[in-house]
């Protein structure tokens, strides 16, 4: 077969280089740059090879703060995703009921990260907050400033009041697309309703699923806003994730390549888990 | 063993579904539930396996009023138009799972599975999924899963609708020999006047939630009560022609065509009507009567060819054996065969019984 040569049509695809190249890969190179060398502003640079990568990788800080924030990332996945398809699955499914639902469900998603550090960093003081001071007046010895569990107790269910939406919302999405038959036949088979939902609901929910993890792992492995507005990091580092502990390295230290070589171990262990993670559940799709 | 229907009734808000209906459908019988969309087939078939419960009425199976009784007490199974299969179960265990669930021991339920999946010719894919499998074969596994458990009621709700033509005509030879030997009540629904014929028992014609005809399916063919059940039951649609009738013979209100009639009818004005296939490009039977028409559509199909035309005011479809082949616009010659004319009264009501 005779193909017509026609090259022109790599003009087409000129924008998407020139914008990717500005806002992914020239920020990206300015990163590498400054990950294999030394700077002390003015644009002095004295070249350092793979320094700042040992030192970052053996550093404790790094592994501490690394170790913070997968144990975040894990906490918030194991809570999120079964309470968001448990939320899906008790949402009305006609009439009035879904229009308010899916309004309700939707308004912590509009709220701005740092907003919502801040209502969570008021409402959960223990002197005027109404969390924290419901805590104190029960009797708990509450206050997230202070005691790093009360800390980390406060993020997370900040984190669950923000972004478990997002779960329900996708579980919905999936659920509404299982065709009614699906129920009849399993009610026909005189099948649980806990069979129902592990032989039909999940399965069908499958997809929308790998997304919902997916999107939450690196959402909350990327995390920084409202952590950094709701306790800074502290009491100490006790709730310094990984992007608040290189903020303070780039901006509080002006480590530039420290900071830098940080930011690209980053940037691969997002992109690793995120690689293993679809793989792994997309494993079975593809012999079909 | 017998399911009786009497006077159900499903209303949903202000709309009916179904009006009042009273059937009796016989033990180790294939009935056919034949009507457009929206007849209220599937409402009826969801009112019979005890998915939905009627507004008023009761239904009766075995002696026993079972209104109201849950679908997992009635023993009966399913196969949509749509091929519900369990998505990440394999063949085998689809076609297992109503056995498994009701406790069946695992030599029984391998010995069943294997005779249901040779039946259905499944046996080379038992340990695939679902969806590694063609739209035919995926219906073939709904289908062995409705057969492998002893259901007294199964229920097809249109199930060759979403196959493609071959796999259709496949199916649909294999489906009735499936039945033969079971004892049990098979209620078929479709929207295809041919799939009742081939399917054959009983046909049920029904129109916007009213059963219109009930019974043996060649009986509702060829007898239809009224012109309602005669439209339903006739693809492609019907003829309908106003006639007068003085004597013996007979005449269209709209033309000059005539014959002589045998129908042992007063004498009046009537409706009649024509299938298709009784109006052809050559003579046909020994009292066929000529009728001149113009071409507007000529449709061939290889083995038949649908012819529209028009005489005066009407519109007349034809279908005769062959290629036929005819330019829009043609004048041409065609012969209806008169001994197959049934005839309406005002009424609608057929009044030529024979």
């Amino acid at each position: 077969m005779n193909k017509t040569i026609n090259q022109k049509a790599w003009y087409f695809v000129i924008p998407v280089f020139v914008l990717v190249a500005f806002n992914a890969a020239i920020p990206l190179m300015t990163v590498v740059n400054y990950s294999f060398q030394e700077t002390f502003g003015n644009n002095v640079f004295a070249w350092e090879g793979t320094r700042w990568f040992k030192q970052i990788l053996l550093s404790e800080r790094f592994h501490a703060s690394l170790g913070r924030q997968f144990a975040f990332t894990f906490i918030i996945l194991l809570i999120q995703i079964p309470l968001g398809i448990a939320i899906a699955l008790t949402m009305p499914k006609k009439g009035w009921g879904v229009p308010v639902c899916l309004i309700l469900m939707s308004m912590p998603l509009l709220i701005p990260w740092n907003v919502v550090g801040a209502m969570w960093n008021i409402f959960a003081l223990p002197d005027i907050g109404f969390l924290g001071h419901s805590l104190n007046a029960m009797g708990f010895d509450y206050n997230f400033t202070q005691q790093p569990g009360d800390a980390w107790f406060t993020t997370i269910l900040m984190d669950v009041w923000h972004w478990t939406s997002l779960v329900v919302l996708l579980s919905y999405a999936g659920l509404n697309s299982i065709q009614p038959a699906y129920y009849q036949a399993a009610e026909i088979d005189g099948a649980s309703r806990w069979a129902t939902f592990r032989y039909i609901e999940l399965p069908k929910m499958k997809k929308v699923l790998t997304l919902a993890i997916l999107l939450r792992f690196m959402d909350s492995f990327m995390i920084y806003t409202e952590p950094f507005v709701l306790t800074g990091g502290g009491p100490g580092n006790t709730t310094a994730f990984l992007s608040i502990d290189l903020v303070k390295m780039a901006l509080g230290q002006f480590d530039l390549g420290p900071a830098a070589a940080m930011s690209l171990i980053y940037f691969f262990i997002v992109l690793l888990v995120c690689w293993v993670f679809y793989n792994l559940m997309m494993k079975n799709e593809a012999k079909s | 063993m017998s399911l009786e229907l009497k006077n159900v009734e499903k209303k949903v808000g202000i709309e009916t579904h179904i009006y009042p209906t009273s059937l009796k459908l016989k033990k180790n019988t294939i009935n056919v539930l034949l009507g457009s969309t929206l007849a209220g087939k599937t409402t009826l078939m969801q009112i019979m396996a005890g998915l939905d419960k009627p507004t008023s009425g009761e239904i009766w199976f075995d002696g026993k009023n079972v209104t109201g009784m849950k679908v997992q007490k009635r023993n009966c199974s399913m196969v949509y138009q749509q091929f519900i299969n369990y998505p990440n179960y394999t063949v085998y265990e689809n076609i297992a799972s109503p056995l498994a669930i009701t406790g069946v021991k695992n030599d029984e339920i391998k010995q069943r599975v294997g005779k249901v999946a040779e039946l259905l010719k499944l046996s080379a894919m038992l340990n695939k999924k679902p969806d590694e499998l063609s739209g035919g074969q995926q219906q073939r596994t709904a289908l062995a899963r409705a057969l492998v458990k002893d259901s007294d009621l199964i229920l097809l709700d249109e199930p060759l609708a979403n196959l493609d033509f071959k796999l259709r005509e496949e199916l649909r030879e294999e489906l009735p020999k499936l039945f033969e030997d079971r004892d049990c009540i098979v209620v078929y629904a479709t929207t295809e006047p041919s799939d009742a014929l081939m399917i054959g028992g009983n046909t049920a014609t029904l129109l916007e939630g009213k059963v219109i005809q009930y019974g043996k399916t060649l009986e509702v063919y060829n007898r239809p009560e009224n012109l309602i059940s005669a439209k339903v039951f006739s693809d492609p649609p019907m003829n309908i022609a106003e006639i007068t009738k003085s004597g013996d013979n007979c005449k269209f209100t709209d033309n000059d065509v005539q014959w002589k009639s045998s129908a042992k009818i007063k004498d009046g004005t009537y409706k009649i009507g024509i299938r298709p296939h009784n109006i052809t490009t050559y003579k046909e039977g020994n009292n066929s009567v000529e009728i001149n028409g113009k071409v507007q559509i000529s449709e061939l199909s290889g083995s038949e060819s649908l012819i529209h035309f028009t005489n005066g005011s009407l519109n007349w479809v034809s279908l005769s054996n062959g290629t036929q082949q005819k330019n829009v616009g043609e004048d041409t010659k065609l012969y209806m065969n008169t001994d197959e004319f049934l005839y309406f009264d005002q009424n609608n009501r057929l009044v030529n019984n024979g």
